[in-house]
């Protein structure tokens, strides 16, 4: 800072100022900020939000140095469902159908140009054969999770805030402060959120909070047996998700919806929505 | 100054007042301190307990079966996606022991012929192949092959015999359709097999009732074509 005040009188050389005087100045200023740093800190650290200190505390993960998002490969996706098995342990969701945090669709495209989604139990008791099999056009499985979106539809109609997006992208909820409205759930375009039958709140796809910032990969990524599933940082050029992102032509699910997901698809069929 | 407006004014203090109180004592602590939610929330969502450890922690102790393992064709499958969730274990080896499955149906969750699992990925007939032998009595797990290597077609084609072998053609060998000189075998680029080039070789099969075979009217169906240009003969419809 004092250079900066420092610069319209260097400049002519004329005009500088005997010694002592930028030495008073250059003190006066320093005292001026002192105080005012004494006396404003309090109004200037609560203006500016600066990043909390507790998380750096209490370990090295520092929440605002990390954007994370997801890749998904569908010509890997051997529909398993491991993933919707993983996420279950890892997470404590029950384990009756309707209650997923990711699932698996089948999409069956017919000759006739219709179309058929089906997830019995999110995938996790396996998919039948096909009946009329002569009449398939093509056929293939769809891993499905919260999208994670950069401009939530599900945050914005919380009425409590309980539901948010983390500093490092994460869309979670705060069971402890949720009042179970279920307006997330009707806002939420792609099905990803549902009420905890036990605690009564809204539940969804954490990205495995708990795991991504100790250094894991979420669950789902862990289990998956062919890599359809790609994890990692958005910002960061050296990530496998990074070269996920350089190597395939991407979408998103309802890009007409603005709500920016940061779940990336690979060898998406335009008929899923 | 009015007798009214002092009154007011003392009325508006107090409600400006009982509305900022308010607000103090109904905001929850942390609240608003990172956006506009509780931020001690996303500390105790950040310390659920783990169950699923990460393949890093199974090298920690059980390394030559982890290197065995990184060289197979499963290494790109994690260790608890067979042995279940495994942070227990971990944490407590002798007390807690991760499953290790000798079922036949953890295999077929992935490895079950399903059309709409992607094309070329290994896939058995359930029923045909092997009913009721355990997998793991000609495969290895770890690093699991077919129990004859590769031969001749199928050892650089891999994908084309995995989707033949459950498709309608799998009794057909590749030599039926494809003509394939001696020399492919060591210079495969420069000299090539063949495809079949007349709709009448399809006809041997497709046009003659006694074969069995679905059949088609070849005078009338669709001239203007030979047959692979329409329908994939390694993975023909109604499979």
């Amino acid at each position: 800072m004092p250079d900066a005040h420092d610069m319209p009188d260097s400049w002519p050389r004329e005009a500088e100022p005997p010694k002592e005087v930028r030495v008073d100045r250059r003190a006066f200023l320093a005292n001026l900020l002192a105080a005012a740093a004494a006396a404003g800190s309090p109004i200037l650290l609560g203006a500016v939000r600066l990043p909390r200190l507790a998380a750096q505390d209490d370990g090295p993960y520092d929440a605002s140095e990390h954007y994370y998002g997801i890749g998904l490969d569908v010509n890997k996706c051997i529909g398993c469902a491991r993933c919707v098995a993983a996420c279950k342990t890892e997470n404590d969701v029950p384990l009756e159908p309707h209650y997923f945090n990711t699932w698996i669709e089948r999409y069956i495209l017919r000759t006739d140009g219709s179309v058929e989604v089906e997830s019995p139990n999110g995938g996790l008791d396996g998919f039948a054969g096909i009946e009329n099999a002569g009449t398939v056009l093509r056929t293939f499985f769809v891993p499905k999770l919260c999208n994670h979106c950069e401009n939530p539809p599900c945050v914005q109609v919380c009425p409590v805030g309980a539901t948010f997006v983390s500093q490092d992208g994460v869309v979670l909820v705060d069971e402890d402060y949720c009042v179970g409205c279920r307006y997330c759930i009707q806002a939420c375009p792609y099905g990803a959120r549902y009420l905890h039958p036990e605690k009564r709140v809204a539940g969804k796809c954490t990205f495995c909070y708990h795991r991504i910032t100790k250094g894991l990969v979420p669950a789902c990524v862990e289990a998956c047996p062919t890599g359809a599933r790609v994890f990692g940082e958005l910002e960061n050029r050296a990530t496998p998700l990074a070269r996920f992102m350089r190597f395939n032509d991407l979408q998103v699910l309802k890009p007409n919806l603005n709500t920016k997901p940061k779940a990336y698809y690979a060898n998406l069929d335009y008929e899923v929505r | 100054m009015p007798q009214q407006v002092p009154r007011l004014l003392a009325v508006f203090a107090v409600v400006i007042a009982a509305l900022i109180v308010a607000r103090r004592v109904l905001t929850p602590p942390t609240f608003g301190e990172l956006g506009h939610y509780r931020a001690v929330a996303v500390d105790s969502i950040a310390a659920r307990p783990v169950k699923y450890a990460g393949r890093r922690a199974c090298a920690a102790c059980h390394s030559p079966v982890v290197e065995q393992h990184a060289g197979g064709n499963h290494a790109g499958v994690s260790c608890e996606v067979c042995h279940g969730p495994a942070a227990a274990h971990v944490a407590a080896p002798l007390d807690t022991k991760p499953v290790i499955s000798r079922d036949r149906a953890l295999c077929e969750r992935c490895h079950a012929f399903n059309p709409s699992r992607p094309l070329g990925f290994a896939q058995i007939d359930t029923v045909m192949h092997n009913p009721r032998m355990p997998c793991i009595g000609c495969h290895r797990p770890h690093t699991p092959e077919p129990p004859v290597a590769p031969q001749d077609c199928s050892a650089c084609h891999g994908q084309f015999a995995r989707q033949k072998a459950v498709s309608r053609h799998a009794a057909l060998a590749c030599e039926t359709c494809h003509e394939t000189p001696v020399e492919h075998r060591t210079n495969p680029r420069a000299i090539r097999p063949t495809k079949p080039t007349t709709r009448a070789f399809c006809g041997q099969c497709h046009g003659s009732p006694d074969t069995g075979a679905p059949q088609v009217d070849l005078r009338t169906h669709n001239q203007s074509y030979v047959c692979w240009q329409c329908h994939y003969p390694h993975y023909p419809e109604a499979n």
